[in-house]
């Protein structure tokens, strides 16, 4: 299986840790991964600030350099959804677009609904907080929004749960914003940290000892947050968490 | 008008941090009601469709239903007016009420005539105009705005509207009791509503099939206010029609769960023509809504029901305050609509949002609010009304982003200052991330560099 990771750019530059739990977690199951060194953005932050010319020629950038491929995986939920989202306005109708939509995955939906996972090494002994991220949960439906009405699942907690001694806590607001929202942190700093106070607060009080989610973008913020706070919570994105239980079996 | 913008007025909420959580709280309770009234009917998901469906198709033959609608309702003995803007309807209020030489009138809430700003027009020609919803009474008297198109005092604690009472109903100073204080609001309503010369209602169904309308309160005072006085003038958007009575079913059982958590609104009242001796005026009004009806982009907004779900669940609405919008509807809906109107006065609106998507899930009527945010975003970019502030940083990733050698360098460069600069140099007034949060820390190696070596440790275990 031919897979290309496609690293958000924020995490080439600023964890490249998660990228490589990334690449380590696919290349420990078989795929054959690649890193196609000519990318850099998606054009997520331009499209979400309205800057649809600023977007596009990023989107047709990613098009070209992605193209080759079997499977493109990111860690990232936010930066998928853009792909298979929003993508529409900027390559519809362009030869290879739909293939490209079509074999997109953020991680988590990757390992469950492609490579089927229904088993995970290793063992992490702490209590664990999931922030399920907006992007992830409703724009790729990665899990059931406590809005709508149905069975509930969650495929990144699907993983987590197969991990041994994995002590999941439960937030009292299960999928409520982190406040990051891209150039929203910035422009609506004040809303921006009250949000990201709130969601620490109430993975705290749950119990968690480590914070982590699907988007390294959420926990930038909330990393940012709680290290200013001297809060007691270490922040994971959920691939290093996932790599490090399996590397120790 | 205040031109100040979302952010300024959500960080001066913000900086009351009990109050700002306080709100936050009271609206998640809300919302918390409304997600278990939800789940209670397992069809819930198939009636958002349904509502949705009936709205859409309703919107698509518009024309053909609001005539539809008046000739039923005038077969009834209703009296039809139109307005193409707030003035328009305002003046027409203005003369229906002084044919009859009224003075004091009673109106049940009606987000619309908040939107036309009816009041201050009819106090200005020296009617008295009393709000008779308990909530916007309280603003009324505080000489404030609704911050919420269902619960108008949401804002505001019950020792303030003690406090409020107390000035202007002369209650027991103090006294925070909510039995005593509704109690005392009772009693002056009762006056208000037996010296009533005319009763002014919103609408919040109007069906074409039948010409009838139906108004939804929880405390009965729409009722009151048009059983007492001979005069009913029933202000409505057009987009408040439903094609056929039947279509009832599916609206009111929509509409109150996702507003209050309520299986139903206490009073849903039906008024099909006069009542016997009466007079019904129903005020069809436009104020900019046939332009979204023509808009492919923004049609969907006009499904909305007015349930107030999408505030309620907004994490930013309920941080931010309702007034922080400055427009009569706020939050998401309100971040669609107010541009509408006038994208230049509140182009921070789209911008208010985290793009979380909450408020699309919880909508009733299945409007998609953060991708219609999303659209508006890129609508104010092309109007030229986004600042430079945000366009400029933006043209210039996008240009870095192209040349993968260029985006090597400058992370590298951004990364090596991360690491060295000091403190001062990065956490400064310029820095709004720094303001309450830590820079992250800065690896040496970019990702593409450790995956170089990986790759080539690789190739040489081979």
């Amino acid at each position: 299986m031919q897979v290309a990771l496609f690293i958000p750019c924020y995490i080439d530059q600023l964890y490249p840790r998660v990228g490589m739990a990334t690449l380590k977690i696919l290349e420990r199951r078989g795929c054959d991964v690649v890193f196609p060194s000519t990318q850099t953005c998606c054009g997520q932050p331009m499209a979400n600030t309205g800057c649809s010319s600023d977007a596009k020629p990023l989107a047709e950038r990613f098009l070209e350099i992605f193209s080759p491929y079997q499977y493109v995986v990111a860690p990232s939920g936010s930066c998928v959804a853009m792909v298979r989202r929003h993508y529409d306005e900027y390559l519809e109708g362009r030869p290879g677009f739909a293939e490209l939509k079509a074999k997109t995955f953020e991680l988590c939906e990757f390992l469950v609904d492609v490579m089927k996972v229904d088993a995970w090494g290793g063992a992490y002994p702490h209590k664990v907080g999931l922030h399920s991220s907006c992007h992830g949960l409703r724009e790729l439906e990665m899990g059931k929004p406590s809005e709508r009405v149905g069975p509930a699942f969650s495929k990144p907690l699907r993983l987590l749960e197969m991990i041994d001694q994995i002590e999941l806590v439960d937030p009292k607001r299960p999928d409520e914003c982190c406040g990051f929202g891209g150039t929203f942190a910035v422009a609506e700093e004040a809303v921006s940290c009250m949000m990201g106070t709130d969601r620490l607060r109430d993975h705290l009080g749950a119990g968690a000892e480590v914070l982590t989610a699907a988007d390294m973008s959420c926990l930038m913020h909330l990393q940012g947050l709680g290290k200013r706070q001297q809060m007691p919570l270490q922040i994971k994105h959920i691939a290093e968490i996932l790599n490090e239980s399996e590397a120790k079996s | 008008m205040k031109t100040a913008q979302h952010p300024e007025q959500a960080a001066e909420f913000v900086a009351n941090d009990a109050r700002a959580h306080w709100h936050d709280q009271a609206l998640w309770f809300v919302r918390e009601k409304r997600d278990r009234m939800a789940v209670s009917l397992p069809e819930w998901e198939q009636l958002r469709d349904t509502a949705s469906q009936i709205k859409l198709h309703t919107v698509s033959r518009m024309a053909d239903y609001l005539e539809e609608f008046e000739r039923n309702a005038t077969k009834l003995g209703a009296v039809v007016h139109w307005a193409k803007d707030a003035q328009e309807h305002n003046e027409i209020v203005l003369s229906l009420l002084k044919k009859i030489d009224a003075k004091r009138i009673v109106k049940s809430k009606s987000m619309l005539t908040e939107e036309c700003h009816l009041n201050p027009f009819l106090e200005e020609q020296g009617i008295e105009v009393v709000d008779t919803d308990l909530g916007e009474r309280i603003v009324q008297l505080r000489k404030e705005a609704p911050s919420h198109i269902v619960l108008p005092a949401i804002h505001i604690k019950k020792e303030e509207v003690s406090e409020t009472f107390h000035e202007h109903l002369q209650t027991e100073a103090g006294n925070n009791d909510p039995n005593y204080l509704t109690e005392a609001a009772r009693n002056h309503l009762r006056e208000k509503f037996v010296a009533a010369d005319a009763g002014i209602t919103g609408v919040n169904f109007a069906i074409a099939e039948t010409g009838g309308l139906v108004v939804c309160t929880n405390e009965g005072n729409a009722d009151l206010g048009v059983s007492l006085p001979k005069l009913h003038i029933a202000c409505m958007g057009i987009e408040k029609l439903v094609p056929k009575a039947a279509d009832l079913s599916v609206f009111l059982r929509l509409l109150a769960r996702s507003a209050t958590g309520q299986p139903i609104t206490t009073y849903s009242s039906h008024f099909h023509g006069p009542r016997p001796g009466g007079e019904l005026h129903i005020i069809l009004v436009d104020n900019g809504r046939s332009n979204l009806m023509g808009s492919s982009q923004f049609r969907n907004s006009l499904k909305c029901i007015r349930c107030g779900a999408c505030m309620n669940t907004c994490p930013v609405y309920r941080r931010s305050g309702g007034h922080s919008y400055g427009t009569t509807v706020p939050g998401p809906i309100g971040s669609i609509l107010a541009p509408s109107r006038d994208s230049k006065q509140h182009k921070s609106l789209p911008f208010a949002c985290t793009l979380c998507g909450s408020c699309t899930d919880v909508c009733p009527v299945k409007i998609d609010l953060h991708h219609e945010l999303l659209e508006w975003r890129g609508e104010i970019r092309k109007r030229g009304q986004l600042p430079i502030s945000k366009t400029l940083p933006m043209k210039f990733t996008s240009w870095m982003m192209q040349s993968p050698w260029l985006f090597g360098v400058v992370g590298a460069i951004g990364r090596w200052c991360l690491r060295h600069f000091p403190r001062w140099a990065i956490y400064h007034g310029l820095n709004p991330w720094g303001k309450q949060r830590e820079m992250p820390e800065s690896p040496k190696q970019s990702f593409r560099e450790l995956y170089q070596i990986h790759e080539s440790k690789k190739a040489s275990d081979e």
